[in-house]
């Protein structure tokens, strides 16, 4: 059975504010196919890009210069580690050939990345160990130096573990994050961006699903000037599961890019992409690629790809262009949506005239908008911390809001309306 | 026993042109328990009044003032004037994708109230008011008025208005876009609240039929921004059998 499915779904579709030009592209993409891009090691294979490339038309090319020039100098960030106790974490030389199995690089940055570490950081996780808990790296940025960091993470097979990349901090980063999920293993990897202002993060995820291996890569992007991801992911055997998550929150000036692909190669494997990214204030802007390629091969393919983006005021940009490529017709199933919806005026007036503060009112809708994706990070801590990120970011803008009003009754009410969350 | 005054009350409303002027001097006043059906043709103003009294921003008043007891309601922002005591049924319920039903009631009853609800009164008195209301429970956890058909939207308004008990109800075009069947159902939760609760309702329509459900003490034809004649619940029938026309300047 072959279904094909497109689909919009949500309030509006807004494809005028999703791009310029073929926004929502089914089938080939402006540049051809995803087949076809090149992947190298060798930096000089990636020309300093002009920002009218495929890979490049989105992103903020002057912010993100100090990572393109050449090989970089400066010192990687920190990594604290606390792991779990059957899991190995230890530092490589880059001659190590554990390195560099995941895929080459696919752009310019992320050739940077591999050709300027020294060192990289290796995370394995032993044939059949289940993790009794997280294993946690926290990436501290504490530098304004362009540097570059490798990480590669190796769940052997049939081991399950949950690994957290928190980065924090101040940093210009390059970084390449690989990941192996060997046969029939389970890894949940989880990468928080919760940057100080003024960090420029550039990170490529590349993945490779074994098989009836599961993957589920969740990223959450919170904070930063500018964090460009892409995550990739491919399956290497037959029947391995990926699922990919995210969720992020630009402010006024920030620029969060979110460019992911799903290779199937292989029969019968299953992929589900889904992001949900809110928006706010002057200037902040969001973007999100899906690109999904189901080669001739991958019969038996199950994927679907969605992204919806909630702007909550003027100013605010958020671009969308998922991408769905099909060389079978043989395939269980295809579909993605994208769907861009606005906090207005009118919503606002509506709950506020149920009593509802203008602040509960933003982050019923917020809070709201995100739920059932909170809950698919699947680390309770990281949770906790993103609820708290998302009230905070709210009040941020609430503060200049509400000095014309009854302050004292108004915080009284939200304090009810929380505490009555609390208990239901 | 409250009172709601509005005095000489003109109100612009805002358009890409500047504002455009749309009630001129509106004089009403309604008391605790009693209902009045403020009948008027298409475009004279009757939703103007409905936001201006609930606070919509697009909406800028000139001069005149509502009063809540005594107290200058034009003052409040818009979540206080609901905590004061007024409700607005929309005659278009907007959609809030993302928030539940229940979690929407659930807040905005805690924001009335100044306090969360007890847990299980609140859940059985949701459910039951749905039930009356022939709203199936599944609608608890559908994004409000999402998707809502005009008649499921108009029982939302009406269910909101249970469940929140306020002092002044407006109820605009409430009727609109129902069947009979509705328009009984609907009918018969005002009915409820007005019974249960000392609750003044200005009920907004263009035709008699819901109040042939909803009995108003007055009626008020509404001209150009304006009240143009009062009466009693006869006045109501005259205006279905006659229509607006001898209220219209000749051109
Ligand atoms: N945003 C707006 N821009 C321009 N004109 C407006 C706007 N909002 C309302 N108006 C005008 O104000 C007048 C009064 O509108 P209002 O909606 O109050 O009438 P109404 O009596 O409720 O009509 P109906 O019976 O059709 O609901 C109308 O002429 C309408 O076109
Ligand atoms: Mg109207």
């Amino acid at each position: 059975m072959s279904t094909t499915t497109t689909q919009d779904t949500g309030l509006t579709t807004d494809h005028a504010q999703a791009t310029a030009d073929d926004a929502h592209s089914h089938g080939l993409a402006p540049e051809g196919s995803r087949a076809d891009r090149a992947t190298s090691f060798a930096l000089a294979d990636f020309d300093v890009p002009n920002g009218r490339e495929e890979v490049w038309r989105f992103s903020p090319m002057n912010r993100l210069q100090g990572l393109m020039a050449g090989a970089l100098t400066g010192t990687a960030p920190q990594v604290e580690v606390t792991a779990d106790e059957g899991v190995r974490v230890e530092h490589v030389d880059r001659s190590d050939d554990r390195l560099g199995k995941a895929g080459a690089p696919g752009d310019r940055i992320s050739a940077v990345a591999w050709e300027s570490f020294a060192e990289g950081l290796l995370v394995t996780i032993p044939a059949e160990h289940v993790a009794g808990r997280e294993t946690t790296l926290t990436v501290r940025g504490s530098g304004e130096e362009p540097a570059a960091q490798h990480i590669t993470i190796i769940a052997e097979h049939h081991s399950e573990a949950v690994v957290v990349l928190d980065h924090r901090g101040s940093a210009q980063l390059a970084q390449t994050v690989e990941i192996h999920v060997a046969d029939g293993a389970s890894l949940r990897v989880v990468s928080v961006q919760d940057w100080d202002s003024g960090a420029v993060h550039a990170s490529s995820h590349r993945a490779v699903v074994g098989r009836d291996a599961t993957l589920k890569h969740v990223v959450v992007t919170l904070g930063g000037d500018v964090v460009r991801l892409t995550p990739e992911a491919a399956f290497a055997a037959t029947g391995g599961s990926v699922e990919m998550n995210g969720l992020y929150f630009a402010d006024s000036g920030q620029h969060q890019e979110h460019r992911l692909f799903v290779d199937h190669a292989v029969p019968n494997c299953t992929s589900r992409v889904t992001y949900k990214g809110a928006l706010q204030g002057d200037d902040a802007r969001s973007v999100w690629i899906g690109d999904v390629l189901i080669r001739k091969a991958a019969e038996g393919t199950d994927t679907y790809e969605l992204n919806r983006n909630l702007v909550l005021t003027d100013g605010a940009r958020a671009d969308s262009v998922p991408n769905l490529e099909i060389e079978t017709g043989e395939i269980e199933g295809a579909g993605h949506a994208s769907a861009t919806g606005r906090f207005d005026d009118d919503q606002l007036f509506y709950l506020r005239s149920r009593g509802i503060p203008e602040a509960a009112a933003r982050r019923l809708v917020v809070r709201g908008f995100f739920a059932e994706m909170i809950t698919k990070i699947g680390v309770p801590a990281v949770e906790e911390r993103l609820l708290a990120a998302i009230d905070a970011e709210l009040d941020a803008v609430l503060g200049d809001l509400a000095d014309t009003e009854d302050v004292s009754q108004e915080r009284r009410v939200i304090e009810a309306i929380e505490s009555g969350e609390a208990q239901g | 026993m409250s009172t709601l005054e509005i005095r000489d009350l003109h109100v612009d409303v805002e358009t890409p042109d500047g504002p455009k002027k749309i009630l001129r001097g509106v004089d009403l006043t309604v008391k605790s328990g009693e209902t009045h059906a403020l009948m008027g043709p298409n475009g004279s103003g009757k939703s103007t009044l409905a936001y201006a009294i609930a606070g919509h921003p697009k909406y800028a008043v000139t001069s005149g003032e509502v009063l809540l007891d005594g107290e200058n309601l034009l003052e409040m922002s818009v979540d206080e004037r609901a905590r004061a005591g007024m409700f607005l049924a929309m005659q278009y319920p907007v959609e809030v994708p993302g928030v539940t039903v229940s979690n929407f009631l659930r807040t905005a009853k805690t924001a009335i109230d100044g306090k969360a609800p007890a847990l299980r009164h609140w859940v059985s008195d949701v459910r039951g008011t749905m039930e009356n209301l022939r709203m199936d429970p599944t609608f608890a956890e559908r994004n409000v008025n999402e998707g809502f058909s005009g008649g499921e939207k108009k029982r939302h308004e009406i269910l909101q208005m249970e469940l929140l008990q306020p002092k002044f109800a407006v109820l605009d075009e409430t009727d609109s876009g129902l069947d009979v069947d509705a328009l009984r159902v609907v009918s018969e939760g005002v009915n409820r609240v007005k019974g249960n609760t000392d609750v003044g309702v200005l009920l907004i329509t263009h035709y008699t039929r819901i109040l042939r459900y909803i009995t108003p003490d007055y009626v008020h034809v509404f001209v150009n921004g304006q009240v143009a004649e009062e009466g009693g619940p006869e006045l109501a029938e005259r205006l279905e059998a006659e229509g607006y026309d001898r209220f219209l300047t000749p051109a």
